[in-house]
């Protein structure tokens, strides 16, 4: 059993090494650091923007998507999309949003504890936080289709604007408005989290497999 | 020699294009200093030639700098607020410079639908019901508004209220410069009439109100036989809280005077605070009757050469009014005028005949009385005023109160024109005083700490700029405070004659702005516009940064008149109808574009409290709501919630709508109000 779990953490750095040495099983431990606190970090930052400009609205009205909530100009631009059939964007993702903050810690213990497994199950540990991102735009994707083809057709505008899906990156016509969708500085940290757990794994992975190799 | 000769080529290749390059900038240069030569006008980049506009129009060079120096391009907001009162309107107009427009007309005296004031929206009545009543019992639904007030803060305009009297009916008015809203209206309980009012203390702690026309005391009736004995002047002060945003009734008071009609105040500031001036100008008592062949009221009340500047010492008439040493008239504090004399609450002044404005300087020092009847502006000094009081007089009026030797207490006068009324200060050492008679602003020097601000001899009059026609008020950018601004003042015209298209006998006003950013002579009129709803008096000018003015209320479901949330505020989600027997209560919220419920059924004879909340959080996104032949209108901004309350005893359908175009469907923002009828309330209900 004990062998099991062995082969599952990996071999542990040697006790007696040079400083080149140390700094060789340290750069994976720092990046992989780096990647959960980026992570952790992105959680209090916006991931996703929505802005919306029309002659009315000189300042133009925008919402900005957070992994657990919505701020910015919602209860406006509800108020505008009864016009079009689209439900409240509040009774979108709502399981999402509920889990997404204890969702994202975990995704973050998980790559910390990927510092401590020496072995190739490291990737398995980080792949969660590797996907997040990606599950993350899918998911609002998922979510802008499902409200933009679902419109109410017994709206006041419903004729005149049909179903179709908002962009999710860049620009898009809806009535009068330009709307202008963009990665925020959240998802663009959970992206790099990815580059760094990536490198991360590359180091952690260069610096044991000679001890495996040696070892076995 | 070979390796020169080659390298050589290009050398000159070069210094040919240099030339080439030379020549043709100086060419170019050469037509630019042409053509700015002989269109000096010209603005830079401009892609229009101004000139050919100009001489198009018939406008002159100064007319074109003129345009420059007031026209706001599109979008762009004013440097100033100004707000004027709106004299017979009982509103108060809010104007931007330099540009000169109006930008709201703030109901304040008199109902006004727009803004839903009086149109049924219970805090708005509220508002206005304590303004009084008519003897029938009607409320009073104008008035004559004069000098606005802005609260200061050491001196200087802070932005957060204003107040407003009303001449006719000697009310003082409190508006909320966060919502632009008239919050509460005081009716004096003494006084008939007012005219000095409203001016402020230099930390708004009181509210200046000086009566006008003098009256039996308590309102009672007295024969005019007996006026000397029977009617007296009255000047009160307001104790203002500024965290409740509310006059405190219970704190104010009210000193008894002679009756001299007693015109224009202002209070003391820094050296002076806590002192208030007044102007009087019936000493002689007159009562008229021209038509029993007595002098008329203008001639009588002009006979003597000097009336009497009122000085009071109001930080210590509130120590004795806290003390209690009053006379309750109609339930009013009052300190008697034995009592004022006895204290020292009050001296007199001699001043040259029927005076108008009392002003005091931005530094406190002087108090400067315009002629109105004498050429002059005459300056006291409140040092000189401090060391006469402290010497004591043994001279009194036929009252028995002090009057200070004019001489000792004048510091100087300065001869300015005919017709001086109302002095303002700028922030080069000049004060500014309007001419009626000659119809013109005078600008001249003030002199102390003042005169060293600029060139000229210290009260001297420095120019003239003639004004269209009949001036009463200036204003100058905060020209009232202890820092004026300078830069602009605004002539407040009584008449406009032949200034503006005709529109039948009854002219508009003109306010006319002038430059006054230069010093010595060169100060002119730079803008004409037309006031056409009421005859504005006084208007104060803050800096536009100072009023931090909402653009939406603060929270859904506000109550704009206790600035907190209404607890009983429909929300969405919570619309309803709650019957109680005959009473109906209505929860409805407003949203583009559609009122929810859009359903109402009651029955005749029911007494119907209606509750609507605008839901909205955009800025400009309004509502309004009316519904026919009840006579009621509201206006719902965001946020804001409305009470309205009225006895459905006319029976059929009616339909409420959005008064206030909001969006696409706005014509569709309406719904039904049923009312079955019912035999009990068509048989018998009328008694109710």
């Amino acid at each position: 059993m004990s062998e099991v779990i062995q082969k599952i953490v990996g071999p542990r750095a040697p006790a007696e090494i040079s400083e080149a040495e140390r700094r060789k099983f340290s750069i994976p431990n720092i990046l992989l650091g780096a990647a959960a606190v980026l992570l952790l970090v992105s959680m209090f930052l916006p991931y996703w923007k929505m802005t919306l400009l029309a002659p009315q609205y000189p300042g133009g009205l925008s919402i900005e998507v957070y992994v657990n909530r919505l701020t910015g100009d919602v209860s406006e631009i509800d108020g505008l999309n009864h016009y079009i059939g689209m439900r409240p964007l509040g009774e979108a993702a709502q399981l999402e949003r509920a889990v997404s903050l204890v969702a994202v810690v975990f995704l973050v213990l998980l790559v910390l504890a990927a510092i401590f497994v020496h072995s190739p199950w490291a990737a398995l540990l980080a792949l969660p936080a590797i996907l997040w991102p990606f599950i993350f735009v899918a998911d609002m994707y998922y979510w802008m289709r499902n409200f933009g083809l679902n419109l109410d057709p017994t709206a006041p505008l419903s004729s005149s604007i049909q179903p179709f899906i908002p962009p999710i990156l860049g620009s898009g016509m809806v009535g009068q408005f330009e709307t202008i969708a963009s990665f925020e500085i959240g998802l663009w940290l959970a992206f790099i989290a990815v580059a760094l757990i990536l490198a991360g794994l590359y180091y952690q992975r260069r610096a044991y497999k000679p001890l495996t190799e040696k070892s076995s | 020699m070979r390796l020169n000769r080659s390298s050589s080529k290009p050398l000159l290749f070069v210094t040919v294009l240099l030339a080439m390059a030379l020549i043709a900038v100086i060419a170019v240069s050469c037509q630019d200093s042409g053509e700015q030569a002989s269109t000096s006008a010209e603005v830079a980049g401009a892609p229009e030639d101004i000139n050919a506009i100009a001489e198009a129009r018939g406008l002159t060079p100064a007319d074109v700098v003129n345009a420059v120096k007031t026209f706001m391009p599109s979008g762009t907001h004013d440097e100033y607020y100004e707000f004027a009162s709106g004299g017979q309107s009982g509103q108060v107009y809010v104007i931007g410079l330099p540009s000169m427009r109006i930008l709201k007309q703030i109901a304040v005296f008199t109902p006004e639908p727009w803004q839903g004031f009086g149109y049924g929206e219970a805090g708005t009545m509220d508002v206005l019901s304590q303004g009084g009543t008519t003897p029938d019992g009607n409320p009073l639904t104008w008035a004559d508004t004069h000098h606005p007030a802005l609260s200061e803060t050491a001196g200087d305009y802070d932005g957060q209220w204003l107040f407003i009297n009303d001449k006719a009916n000697a009310r003082v008015a409190v508006i909320d410069l966060r919502d632009f809203e008239t919050k509460q209206i005081v009716k004096n309980p003494i006084t008939l009439s007012d005219h000095g009012g409203t001016f402020v203390t230099p930390n708004t702690e009181w509210i200046v109100e000086g009566g006008q026309y003098a009256m039996p005391l308590g309102f009672e009736y007295s024969s005019i036989e007996n006026y000397e004995a029977d009617y007296r002047g009255m000047i009160t002060f307001w104790k203002f809280d500024r965290e409740a945003g509310r006059i405190k009734y219970d704190e104010s008071f009210a000193i008894e005077l002679p009756p001299y009609w007693q015109d224009l105040c202002d209070s003391g500031k820094l050296v002076s605070e806590g002192w208030v001036f007044c102007n009087s100008i019936n000493t002689e008592m007159a009562t008229g009757g021209v038509e029993q062949g007595n002098p008329p009221f203008e001639s009588g009340a002009s006979q003597r050469d000097m009336d009497y500047l009122h000085v009071f010492n109001l930080n210590k008439a509130a120590e004795v009014a806290a003390a209690g040493n009053t006379t309750e008239i109609n339930g009013f504090p009052v300190i008697g005028l034995q009592t004022a004399i006895d204290e020292g609450l009050i001296y007199f002044v001699p001043e040259p005949k029927s005076p108008h404005g009392v002003d005091v300087t931005p530094d406190g020092a002087y108090m400067v009385v315009a002629g109105k009847l004498d050429p002059h502006v005459t300056i006291f000094s409140f040092d000189k005023l401090q060391e006469a009081i402290a010497a004591g007089t043994s001279e009194t009026d036929a009252f028995g109160v002090p009057v200070l030797n004019f001489d000792s207490v004048m510091e100087a006068q300065v001869e300015l024109g005919l017709g001086p009324l109302h002095t303002q200060f700028d922030d080069k050492g000049y004060a500014y005083t309007s001419l009626f008679l000659d119809s013109a602003v005078a600008r001249w020097t003030l002199g102390g700490s003042a005169g060293e601000l600029n060139d000229e001899p210290d009260w001297t009059l420095v120019t003239k700029t003639p004004v269209q026609y009949n001036i009463g008020h200036i204003t100058a950018a905060e020209g009232d405070t202890v820092s004026p601004d300078g830069k602009y003042l605004v002539a407040m015209n009584k008449w406009a004659v032949d200034r503006f298209l005709p529109v039948g006998p009854l002219l508009p006003q003109n306010f006319q702005l002038v430059d006054i950013g230069d010093p010595g002579t060169d100060m002119p009129v730079v803008y004409d516009m037309p006031l056409p709803d009421g005859e504005p008096h006084y208007g104060q000018i803050i800096k536009a940064d100072k009023i931090k003015a909402w653009d939406v209320y603060p929270e859904i479901g506000w109550d704009p008149h206790t600035q907190a949330v209404n607890p009983n505020a429909p929300l969405q989600g919570e619309e309803r109808v709650e019957r109680d027997g005959k009473n109906v209560e209505i929860f409805m919220t407003a949203i583009r574009s559609h009122f929810t419920p859009e359903h109402v059924e009651i029955q005749q004879g029911d007494h119907v409290i209606w509750h609507i909340t605008n839901v909205e959080r955009a800025l400009d996104a309004t509502h309004g709501f009316t519904i026919p032949a009840y006579n009621i209108h509201v206006s719902i901004e965001p946020g804001e919630t409305v009470t309205f309350e009225f006895d459905a005893t006319q029976d059929g359908v009616f339909s409420y709508y959005c008064t206030e175009f909001c969006s696409a469907l706005h014509l569709e923002m309406m719904g039904y109000m049923m009312v079955q009828p019912s035999d009990e309330a068509s048989s018998g209900s009328n008694s109710n």
